[in-house]
């Protein structure tokens, strides 16, 4: 393909993709009845109210302080066990490799409706109910198994003579690891980190099910925009806008760490 | 590769295993638990075998819903494979016009997906909504996705579709990005078309990402719930009833533990045996690739 055509292709896409956003956008600037009264490509008189109500009522702003809060914890921890993991899984052989490997992503495989009881009695045996950790730890279920697959692919693309260089240069593991590695992967890492919390923050089900009100998600709370007169979409879309800040705000931290990729004349 | 050969790695992956067993372990043990007993309420109920395994593997609606769900994450595949990595090639290799991309391409990613299927019904509405409006006063297409189970189905898909297929792009950029210059330098020297570089050099090292993608939005899609659930509610009749739905539907609404314990078993070992196809079937074309 010609340049030309590239990026027209990309801008139709592009724009295609923001289309369902932009309504989105619309709806939040409107009150429910004027959404549901007429069709109107922009706001005629658009309203912050939608917006003014969730920073201004706790019962919402604090669904979003506690969905970062549990987000984050989640990520960090996913990364910290994920990353010496994939390295093991990259480089060795060891006995059960390849089904452990497989395991872990069989976590991600089964249907979460019935699963819920039973994990919310093994959370609250523990007295973990209503944590932000119960929470954390729950999402690791299915961000840790996907952190290790993803890392162990970028990790395989390293060569292994960089690793036996630093050994031969006297480089111990942790120090190996740390100054030479984890830099050489940054690309990798950076993409696991916006999709753990990117699956962490979207996931409604455990997140709901393992709390009541003190770590209650946003994603949980938007379900009070039903109320005994329908649903309340002008706040609901206002919402949903609002959900999308911190992940944009993520990968906008990492995007440099995704677009400058792997450079092997670092080392 | 050759790997080292060293069962002392098992210490880099204990604390993963650790915290993984933790949360998987004991809840898939209650649920094999309840899969096999009729249960009246607390303290009181009784072994029953494989029967409920019976019935749920003779239920039609199961089938159909099973039928249903393979034909979706089938398509699924087939689009947002190849779709996300042609944008991931379209994509600009550097400067600020790739963190805006970047940026644009998340966004569908990071919205809880209930409000995705709230912010869709609105959108298709074809009297206020953008997307129905266009099709039905613009282009002149009846489309209603409450009314025509066709409609639905293209409805559900388009949702899935602008969803997802980011997903796709991001991983196949990320890796893109991993390939050093000095593949395409010597393409180049080659003479290589563009054609060649993308089937020789590009896809070959894409494998391992791709592997990851399809296994994610295999499984994924094959578990779909909350987005057609809102958008379509399983609807017009039971056209969009996925398999999720139609557990949700027994687990919750004849509140029937047993069967519905059974049938998540089930389902688990379709989604698992379905990825380890994938799985070896992707591992078998890179050996293949590399000799």
């Amino acid at each position: 393909m010609r340049p030309r055509t590239r990026d027209l292709a990309l801008i139709l896409y592009l724009t295609l993709l923001l289309l369902p956003l932009y309504w989105m956008l619309n709806m939040s600037l409107r009150t429910s009845t004027d959404i549901l009264d007429h069709f109107a490509l922009y706001p005629a008189d658009p309203t912050l109210n939608n917006y003014i109500k969730i920073f201004t009522d706790p019962g919402w702003y604090s669904g979003y302080i506690n969905s970062i809060i549990y987000v984050s914890m989640n990520t960090v921890f996913s990364l910290l066990v994920a990353l010496p993991a994939a390295y093991a899984f990259s480089r060795y052989r060891f006995l059960g490799d390849k089904h452990m490997f497989f395991w872990l992503l069989t976590n991600r495989m089964a249907p979460p409706a019935v699963f819920l009881l039973p994990f919310f009695q093994l959370y609250s045996t523990i007295g973990l109910i209503d944590t932000h950790l119960a929470v954390a730890l729950s999402h690791c279920l299915f961000n840790v198994p996907l952190a290790v697959w993803v890392l162990e692919g970028f990790m395989s693309g390293v060569p292994r003579e960089i690793d036996e260089t630093a050994y031969i240069d006297g480089y111990s593991f942790p120090r190996f690891f740390l100054r030479v590695f984890v830099p050489l992967i940054r690309t990798g890492i950076g993409v696991t980190a916006f999709f753990c919390f990117m699956f962490s923050w979207v996931e409604l089900l455990l997140a709901r099910t393992l709390t009541t009100t003190d770590a209650k998600p946003i994603a949980a709370v938007m379900t009070r925009t039903v109320s005994a007169s329908g649903l309340d979409w002008g706040l609901l879309a206002a919402a949903g806008m609002l959900t999308i800040v911190p992940g944009a705000l993520v990968i906008w931290f990492v995007r440099n760490y995704m677009a400058k990729g792997f450079a092997l004349g670092r080392v | 590769m050759n790997k080292w050969e060293s069962n002392r790695a098992w210490l880099l992956v204990l604390p993963v295993f650790v915290v993984v067993a933790f949360s998987a372990i004991i809840p898939l043990m209650t649920v094999v638990n309840y899969s096999v007993q009729d249960i009246f309420g607390p303290g009181n109920r009784v072994f029953v075998g494989t029967e409920w395994f019976r019935e749920v593997l003779s239920d039609y609606r199961l089938q159909d819903a099973l039928v249903r769900q393979l034909i979706f994450s089938g398509l699924v595949l087939l689009i947002e494979i190849p779709l996300g990595i042609a944008i991931a090639l379209t994509l600009p290799a550097r400067g600020w016009k790739v963190s805006l991309c970047l940026v644009l391409l998340a966004l569908p990613l990071l919205i809880p997906w209930n409000v995705i299927g709230t912010v869709w019904i609105i959108f298709l509405r074809p009297d206020i909504g953008l997307l129905g409006v266009f099709l039905n006063s613009v282009l002149g297409i009846k489309f209603d996705h409450t009314a025509a189970p066709a409609d639905a189905w293209v409805s559900v898909m388009m949702m899935e579709v602008w969803h997802w297929t980011p997903l796709v792009t991001l991983l196949a950029y990320a890796g893109l990005r991993a390939i050093p210059d000095a593949y395409y330098q010597a393409a180049r020297i080659d003479g290589a078309s563009a054609w060649a570089v993308f089937r020789y050099i590009q896809l070959p090292k894409l494998r391992g990402v791709l592997t990851i993608a399809i296994l994610l939005r295999f499984m994924d899609s094959f578990l779909i719930y909350a987005e057609p659930f809102v958008l379509t509610g399983g609807g017009p009749g039971n056209s969009t009833t996925f398999l999720s739905i139609y557990l949700v539907k027994l687990a919750v609404g004849q509140f029937d533990l047993g069967p519905a314990a059974a049938f998540s078993i089930i389902y688990f070992l379709i989604v698992l045996v379905f990825c380890f196809i994938f799985y070896q079937a992707l591992q078998n074309v890179a050996t293949g690739d590399r000799q």
